[in-house]
């Protein structure tokens, strides 16, 4: 059976780089390099601290969109979901404030019902869209309505600010640095790094890229599709909670307009990262790439007078565009199926 | 290897050369498939492309096609050397491939997948009516009882192939070419399409003709050209060669037994019971029982309910009656889960379907269905690796590259990975729903070998089957089921062809329901 030769033959290491993998990592560089080309300001620590900060937010929330894209879903109600959930954190601190005072207590009760609000929306987009057996296009389409018109009913039509006083104790949460790195970023990291473990080294996560490359396949493998993608869409929930939790002290509001295209930014940061729309295939560390270069794009235009801010949509707009364009490497092959 | 050298073509059966591959190499990254294969195809032929799973049969047509480009060699059409840009360059020059896989969209409808690219138009507008009629005429032509509105995802894959044919026989082709077109059909329907390629053939039209049934070469083709190992072995009549030559000309060495030897025991004890099970639509009533070290074979027509019982059992279907017994113990078996917990495994027909993960390599293949065993909080890697090294060695499974995508592997293999993964889960029973489709002569009796390597080992095989041979080749007993009921159950002599088609069609045992598929 001379097909041994064949396996040996292929058996040989390749040295070539993966230049999928390292595609976003790259860009990234290339960003870099840029930003100090047009402003040696870029790279002080003030800038840089202030761009993966700003970056934490979206980042946050697209490490849990990378789960959900990953089983082949999709939620477009994270913006709205994030406006909602510190609309009622602000609601219920305000309360609080009377019966418990401005104190840690209060502020940790707030946290809490983050994360019981962003477990429950996450829940209930995964379980209408599985049980009910409802396209996730739709049920979160349904649900980034509902939840955004939540928030400006609260709001009354205006803003909701958080008590002058709480905003003091939960100040260090966005403003505090541990060890010299902003706060945000630990978690950010933090965030990112169990991720990572969780979907590229446990059972869970590979059930993911199973439901995602193929429901069929993963459904005759004893795989409980509706479970595992319900959780896709809670662990989205529990990210957006996180990162609303950061969220709050820095702007210590709430309006109809917060959140507003957080879903298409996560999107595209989980998209310029790697990961695959249509399922089956996801990355975290791209993702976490993916998050920090839409926020340097922005910087980087803050810094230079030839482009218009005006025009930073335009450029992350291409930008994507580019990045996907890239990754899937056909422009390589002369000939494909 | 200086076969390579050898290709000595005999002077043409049918007309002039139509199409030639010369010298044709290619690789697919580091690993070579093809080495200086050379081929013609005549006018008014039937050209039989014989070899085993992985000998780059598909490859080579893909190039004759246009779908791939040869690494080296050329094309010549009609003694003009010629390169086709892509595969619509090939079928504009009246190439016609019909792929080993089926190439439909699933959501659109069978006329709208005839004439996919080629819509009929009036102005500006599709012309409906026209493609209605057209898309008629053609599925009349191959017996085919299928409307032409209804959506693909609706139909069996028979039909699906069916529609396939259909649509290759509405280009018009001077030269077409079918990879495995069979491997699916039904023996009428095989009836069909030889049919239709004699009356091609007839018409002048050059055909190259892929399969691993050899009784079908026997029958169909004019020339069988062999590949092993991805170069040309032989170019010879085909009656100049007897079906074991073909064989043997395939593996390169001798098959002796096609199947195990077993010893059956009928008074083992019965591992598994089945009572009374419904499903509705599909299955009325179906009882039997499994014995330990068995292998108890499913016959009947496509439709008679095998595969919705199997899925019923493993709880993958709902049913509305019946009860399960595992050793004697009733158990309840409401998912797959469940099923594996008992000790139960089932590998699916559909290997690309609910198989296999065709966009990712063989390791997350393997452990996929068992993935607990390699650890519940984090996934052990190593001992995937440990795994899927013993299952390439075990189950022979030949890939070209082991980090390549299970969707290029050759459908034998993809198989014989299946077959893999299935048992890492380590069950007691295995249900197993069609085994060699489209698998070489020689990996078959590998499979059948394993059976009964299962068997001897106490574990026991449900086996679905359409293939006679197999069937018979294999199985203790066998339960024929017509129309969704089990209407006999077939033991020593009994166990033949006649006895098997009287009740499969429901002349013999009990009355079936009326079954909607
Ligand atoms: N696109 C591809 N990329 C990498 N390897 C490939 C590709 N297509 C085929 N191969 C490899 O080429 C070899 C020949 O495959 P091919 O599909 O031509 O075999 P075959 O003779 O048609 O087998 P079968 O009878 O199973 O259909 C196999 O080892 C397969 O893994
Ligand atoms: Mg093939």
């Amino acid at each position: 059976m001379s097909s041994l030769e064949r396996r040996e033959a292929s058996a040989s290491p390749r040295f070539s780089i993966d230049f999928k993998a390292l595609g976003p990592f790259m860009a990234l560089v290339v960003l870099f390099v840029l930003g100090t080309a047009i402003n040696d300001a870029f790279l002080s620590g003030g800038n840089l601290s202030n761009i993966f900060t700003r970056a934490a937010f979206i980042g946050i929330i697209a490490v849990g969109a990378t789960f959900v894209i990953t089983a082949g879903g999709i939620d477009l109600s994270v913006g709205s979901m994030a406006a909602f959930i510190s609309g009622a954190m602000i609601v219920v601190m305000n309360t609080l404030v009377e019966t418990l005072g401005p104190g840690l207590e209060t502020v940790l009760i707030g946290i809490v019902l983050s994360i019981i609000l962003g477990i429950g929306a996450g829940a209930v987009n995964g379980l209408v869209s599985t049980k009910g057996k409802i396209e996730a296009f739709i049920v979160t389409l349904g649900t980034m309505g509902i939840y955004r018109s939540l928030v400006t009913y609260m709001a009354d039509g205006g803003t909701l600010s958080l008590d002058f006083e709480v905003r003091g104790t939960y100040r260090p949460v966005y403003y505090g640095e541990l060890l010299g790195i902003p706060v945000p970023v630990l978690v950010f990291l933090a965030v990112a790094v169990a991720g990572y473990v969780l979907l590229n080294m446990t059972p869970f996560g590979r059930k993911c890229f199973a439901i995602g490359s193929n429901e069929q396949v993963a459904r005759y493998s004893a795989i409980h599709v509706d479970r595992v993608k319900t959780m896709t869409y809670v662990i989205q929930g529990l990210c957006v909670s996180i990162a609303t939790i950061i969220y709050v002290p820095r702007l210590g509001s709430a309006s109809s307009s917060t959140g507003v295209l957080w879903e298409l930014e996560a999107i595209a940061a989980v998209i310029i990262g790697g990961t695959m729309l249509k399922g089956g295939y996801g990355r975290i560390w791209g993702t976490v790439v993916g998050a920090i270069m839409l926020t340097t794009i922005g910087n980087i235009l803050n810094l230079t007078d030839a482009i218009s801010n005006y025009l930073n949509g335009a450029v992350q707009g291409l930008i994507i565009i580019v990045a996907v364009f890239l990754q899937r490497g056909d422009w390589r092959r002369k000939k494909s199926k | 290897m200086t076969d390579a050298a050898v290709h000595a073509v005999n002077p043409g059966i049918g007309g002039e050369v139509r199409l030639s591959g010369r010298k044709i190499c290619k690789s697919f990254g580091p690993a070579q498939v093809l080495f200086d294969v050379s081929i013609d195809l005549h006018a008014g032929e039937v050209h039989a492309l014989l070899g085993e799973n992985g000998a780059g049969k598909s490859t080579l047509v893909k190039i004759l096609s246009g779908y791939h480009e040869p690494t080296e060699g050329e094309l010549v059409l009609d003694g003009k050397s010629i390169s086709f840009a892509d595969s619509e360059a090939g079928e504009g020059h009246g190439v016609i491939l019909i792929h080993q896989e089926l190439n439909l969209a699933e959501q659109l409808t069978v006329e709208e997948n005839i004439f996919l690219g080629r819509e009929i138009k009036r102005g500006w507008f599709l012309d409906k009516t026209a493609m209605r009629a057209e898309a008629k005429k053609l599925l009349e032509q191959l017996q085919c009882d299928v409307d032409p509105r209804t959506r693909i995802r609706d139909l069996s894959v028979s039909d699906r192939q069916m529609v396939e044919i259909a649509k290759a026989l509405s280009k018009k082709a001077d030269i077409l070419i079918l990879d495995e077109p069979t491997a699916v059909l039904t023996g009428r329907e095989v009836e069909i399409l030889f049919d239709q390629i004699r009356r091609l053939r007839e018409q002048g039209v050059a055909i190259l003709y892929i399969s691993h049934k050899l009784d079908e070469i026997k029958a169909i083709a004019d020339r069988v050209t062999v590949l092993r190992d991805g170069r040309h072995i032989v170019t010879e009549p085909v009656v100049d060669l007897s079906k074991d030559d073909m064989a043997r000309l395939m593996v390169g060495r001798d098959i002796k037994q096609m199947f195990p030897h077993r010893v059956s025991d009928t008074s083992a004890p019965i591992v598994l019971s089945v009572r009374d099970l419904s499903v509705p639509g599909h299955v009325r009533d179906a009882s039997f029982d499994l014995h330990k070290g068995e292998v108890l074979g499913f016959a009947g027509i496509v439709g008679a309910g095998r595969t919705a019982l199997m899925e019923a059992i493993i709880g993958l279907r709902e049913r509305s009656s019946g009860t399960i017994e595992r050793d004697g113990k009733p158990v309840r078996i409401a998912s797959l889960q469940d099923a594996k917990n008992s000790g139960i495994a089932y590998l699916t027909k559909d290997r690309k379907g609910s198989g296999l993960l065709l966009n990712m390599d063989m390791r997350p293949n393997l452990t996929l269905l068992a993935l607990e065993k390699f650890g519940r909080v984090i996934v052990d890697r190593k001992a995937e690796e440990a795994a899927l090294e013993k299952a390439i060695e075990a189950f022979d499974i030949r890939a070209a590259d082991s980090k390549a995508k299970v969707g290029d592997f050759s459908g034998g293999n993809q198989q014989k990975l299946l077959l893999a993964k299935v048992m890492e889960t380590d069950p007691d029973i295995v249900i197993i729903d069609e085994p060699t489709r489209g698998i070489d002569i020689g990996t078959k009796s590998q499979i059948y070998h394993f059976i009964g390597g299962l068997t001897d080992r106490g574990k026991s095989v449900i086996l679905l089957s359409s293939e006679m041979p197999e069937m018979l080749g294999l199985s203790d007993r066998i339960a024929v089921m017509a129309a969704g009921r089990i209407t006999g159950i077939l033991e020593g002599n009994d166990r033949n062809e006649h006895e098997i088609m009287r009740h499969a069609t429901g002349i013999s045992g009990q009355e079936g329901v009326s079954v909607h598929e």
